[in-house]
Order: structure tokens, then C-alpha cells, then sequence
């Protein structure tokens, strides 16, 4: 009986304090940026639930010192980058420059799912993050509203030295916050997303650096405040950190 | 609790001891990644570690890049003279594991002709194919009629799995790449 309390206790202790809130989304069919077949098809999303809130310096502290290979200081570098969380203190301390509730950034996709891994969870794709973005304070949909873009743009003029503000920003109709600002955040197929640089190559058979169809044709292209955060992360690699750049978590329904 | 940790200490140390030299920290090795291959034969991507590689990532059903790079590959090998050609393995691992079964990849290796002792031909539990394409700096996505857009690179690891050259060029060889193969097989491992 001891022994079962002391493995309970254990066990509890080993769960982050407060478990991460998350939302449940209903998905569909969603008219993405990027169609699904590279021409024109819209997304299929699945129900899914998505974390409430990026995760924060505070949390991703609690999962280093239970994951000692994601400490700065003995992580690969091919996992994560020279600047993997350089913001911090040290090691395990946070310090001026890293606040328990700020988002955390500076970390890897490879570190970003790692964390989500110890949540039970996963990174969302491309299309669970922008489909949820797609959402203002009432609407699930608001991107027609050009209020909703100039929000998406608001990040733009952002000093990008000012200090992130604390998570818990107001939430959208589906109960997620911080969404679009004030960090960018990792999608699991961040690398699936193949921008070609120049789009009239597309199709072209001598073109052979993209098995397939092609590269994918880029819609709504009104939505250029959507398709700098694709360039973006088309741009990154899997190991790169950035000041911007945190992540959230996911789950299936 | 207290008294367990001297033991796990004592494992740690263990383990370590047992590892010939500490993987570098660039190398692809550092991710934890069970293979299967063409014989159903299980393996974890760090025991490849000990001779260069040659690897790249494609799946069974694709008809128009994918058989150029297992011809590409095929072609680089050729292009070594015999005794750098046995110091290196070949590494194809797909993006489809969902349609690239074990019988999948056999069937393939046997209609392309493609020798077991150098060709291992693997899937991999799909987060773990994209975190393979994370290190290796390959590019995938499915698309709805089941066809994947990918990036089509042959990638030479040294004996460490740390990435030594790369090449995009596909369906003829690329002489560079060659030298940098033999360039690597000859340099005395350090």
C-alpha cells in the first residue's frame, strides 16, 4: 500500500503541475492557402484538440529537467542549433530574459515535438494551425474580414527586440489564444510545405527536383500575411531556433 | 527514491563506458529511429554507424522520379572503383510507410534487382520518416490521390552518419559526388 502511494506521488510529480487546457476543434473542410493537391482541392481537417496556449518558458523548463538530452548544454546539434534556448539563464534557470509565462522560443521542431511527446501530444500540421488561426474573437472564419488580416500583419510591426508579452492573450471562437501573435509556432509538416521559389516551374518536367506533381501552387493570395508565415517555415530547418519561433501542442478528438 | 539514484548513476556510467567513442553531435545518429527492411530484418538507424553511407528517401509506387534515384544510386555505386564500392552501404527509406509494407519493399528490390547485401530498402513509423527528413534536409508531402511531392537528393554519410556531401542531380551521375565518396572512403577514420 505504501509502495503504491510512494509510485502515485512519484508519478504525480512527474506530470508537469498544471496540465496544459486544451480546446476541441470540430475540423472539416477548409479552404487552406495551400490546396491539398498542389491545384485547388480544399483540406481535409480531422477533428482534433488543440493546446489553449503556446508553451511556455516555465513549462518547457519542467521538461528539461525531466529530459536532461533536451538541456542546452547536452542536446545534439543536429537536433538544435547553437541558439537553442540561449535566452535562458542557464542550463535549468530561466533568469531576466526567459519569464516563467512568456512563451517559449528559441527551440528546434525536433525539441518542440519532443515536448509535445511528454504531453501525450504531437505538433499540429500546417492545416489544424491554420484552420484554428483562421478564427477571430466570434467567427469561425473570419479571414474574408479585413480587420482579422490587419491583426495576422499587426505581428509585422512588432519591434522584434521588444520582450514577448505573458501567453493568455483573448480568446478566439474555439477557445484558443495567442494564436497569431506573438510567436510564430512549429507545424509538424513544416517541411511538407514546398514553396518552389519561382512557381512558374511547376509542372515542368525537367524540373526534377520535386518528384510528382510539382511543387504546390500557392491560393488566396490576398492572405500574404498566411503565406509569410509558409515562406517562413519553408525557409527554416528542422534543427534551426529562432527568437520568434514557439510551438503548441496537439491531440487527436 | 534516494538510495535508486546511485543506481541509475551507476547505469548511466555503464552505459556510457560501453560506447566506443561519443556519437559527434552533428551526426544523424543522434536520432532515435527504428528501420525495417526489405527482409523484415529490424535495426535502429545508429547501427548503420561504423561505414559511409549512401542514402536517400523514395517509395515503391512513385513513377516518375523515384525509380531515377534508386537508378542514380545504382549509377554512383557503379562509378567507384571495386574496393571503394565494398567500403560503402546503400540506405533507400520510404516516405509511404503506410503503402510500403515489408512484401512492398521485397517485391521492389526483387523486380529493380537490387542486391540485399548492399541495398537495404527500410520503412519507418511515419513520425519518424519526418523526422528523418528533418535530418537529412529532405522535403515530403502526401497528396490526396495518395502521390507524395519530394525532394529527390542522394545524401553520403561518413562512418559517424555525419552528412559529407550531397548531390540533387538525378538521373545522370554527378562526378563530384563521386570524388567525394572516394575522397571519404579514403581518408584514414580518425
Amino acid at each position: 500500500m505504501r509502495a503504491c502511494l510512494a509510485l502515485a506521488l512519484g508519478l504525480m510529480l512527474a506530470l508537469p503541475a498544471v496540465a496544459a487546457d486544451y480546446a476541441a476543434l470540430p475540423g472539416g473542410s477548409f479552404t487552406s492557402v495551400l490546396p491539398a493537391d498542389g491545384k485547388a482541392a480544399a483540406a481535409q481537417v480531422a477533428p482534433f484538440r488543440l493546446r489553449t496556449e503556446p508553451v511556455t518558458n516555465a513549462e518547457f523548463l519542467a521538461f528539461v529537467k525531466t529530459h536532461p538530452e533536451w538541456r542546452r548544454d547536452r542536446v545534439a546539434g543536429i537536433l538544435a542549433d547553437q541558439r537553442y534556448l540561449s535566452h535562458w539563464a542557464g542550463a535549468e534557470t530561466l533568469g531576466g530574459e526567459a519569464l516563467p509565462r512568456q512563451p517559449v522560443t528559441r527551440v528546434s521542431w525536433f525539441a518542440a515535438q519532443a515536448y509535445c511527446e511528454s504531453e501525450g501530444a504531437r505538433l499540429p500540421s500546417w492545416y489544424e494551425w491554420e484552420y484554428a488561426a483562421a478564427a477571430d474573437a466570434t467567427r469561425r472564419d473570419a479571414r474574408s474580414d479585413p480587420a482579422w488580416r490587419e491583426n495576422l500583419l499587426a505581428w509585422y510591426s512588432r519591434p522584434s527586440n521588444a520582450p514577448l508579452p505573458d501567453v493568455g492573450g483573448a480568446p478566439n471562437a474555439y477557445g484558443v489564444r495567442d494564436i497569431t501573435q506573438p510567436v510564430w509556432e512549429w507545424v509538424d509538416d513544416f517541411n511538407a510545405l514546398l514553396v518552389a521559389s519561382d512557381s512558374r516551374d511547376q509542372n515542368d518536367p525537367d524540373v526534377l527536383k520535386f518528384c510528382g506533381a510539382g511543387a504546390v501552387s500557392l491560393q488566396e493570395k490576398e492572405n500574404y500575411a498566411v503565406l509569410m508565415r509558409i515562406a517562413m517555415l519553408s525557409a527554416l530547418k528542422a534543427a534551426d531556433t529562432t527568437n520568434n519561433m514557439g510551438f503548441r501542442c496537439a491531440k487527436p478528438e | 527514491m534516494k538510495r535508486l539514484l546511485p543506481l541509475f548513476a551507476m547505469l548511466l556510467l555503464l552505459g556510457s563506458a560501453q560506447a566506443a567513442t561519443p556519437l559527434p553531435g552533428d551526426s544523424v545518429y543522434n536520432l532515435k529511429m527504428q528501420l525495417t527492411d526489405q527482409d523484415g530484418r529490424q535495426q535502429t538507424l545508429a547501427e548503420r554507424r561504423g561505414r559511409p553511407q549512401l542514402v536517400t528517401m523514395f517509395y515503391t509506387s512513385c513513377q516518375m522520379v523515384c525509380p531515377m534515384i534508386i537508378d542514380s544510386l545504382r549509377l554512383t555505386r557503379n562509378a567507384l572503383d571495386p574496393a571503394t564500392r565494398a567500403q560503402i552501404d546503400l540506405l533507400a527509406v520510404s516516405f509511404d510507410p503506410a503503402r510500403d509494407d515489408v512484401a512492398t519493399l521485397k517485391n521492389y528490390a526483387e523486380k529493380r534487382k537490387l542486391d540485399a547485401r548492399i541495398w537495404t530498402l527500410a520503412r519507418a513509423e511515419p513520425a519518424q520518416v519526418r523526422q528523418l527528413s528533418g535530418v537529412l534536409g529532405l522535403q515530403y508531402r502526401q497528396l490526396p490521390d495518395g502521390e507524395f511531392n519530394h525532394s529527390s537528393e542522394l545524401i553520403l554519410l561518413d562512418a559517424d552518419g555525419r552528412i559529407a556531401a550531397r548531390t540533387a542531380r538525378i538521373g545522370k551521375l554527378d562526378p563530384e559526388f563521386v570524388e567525394a565518396i572516394r575522397k571519404l572512403v579514403a581518408q584514414p577514420r580518425g
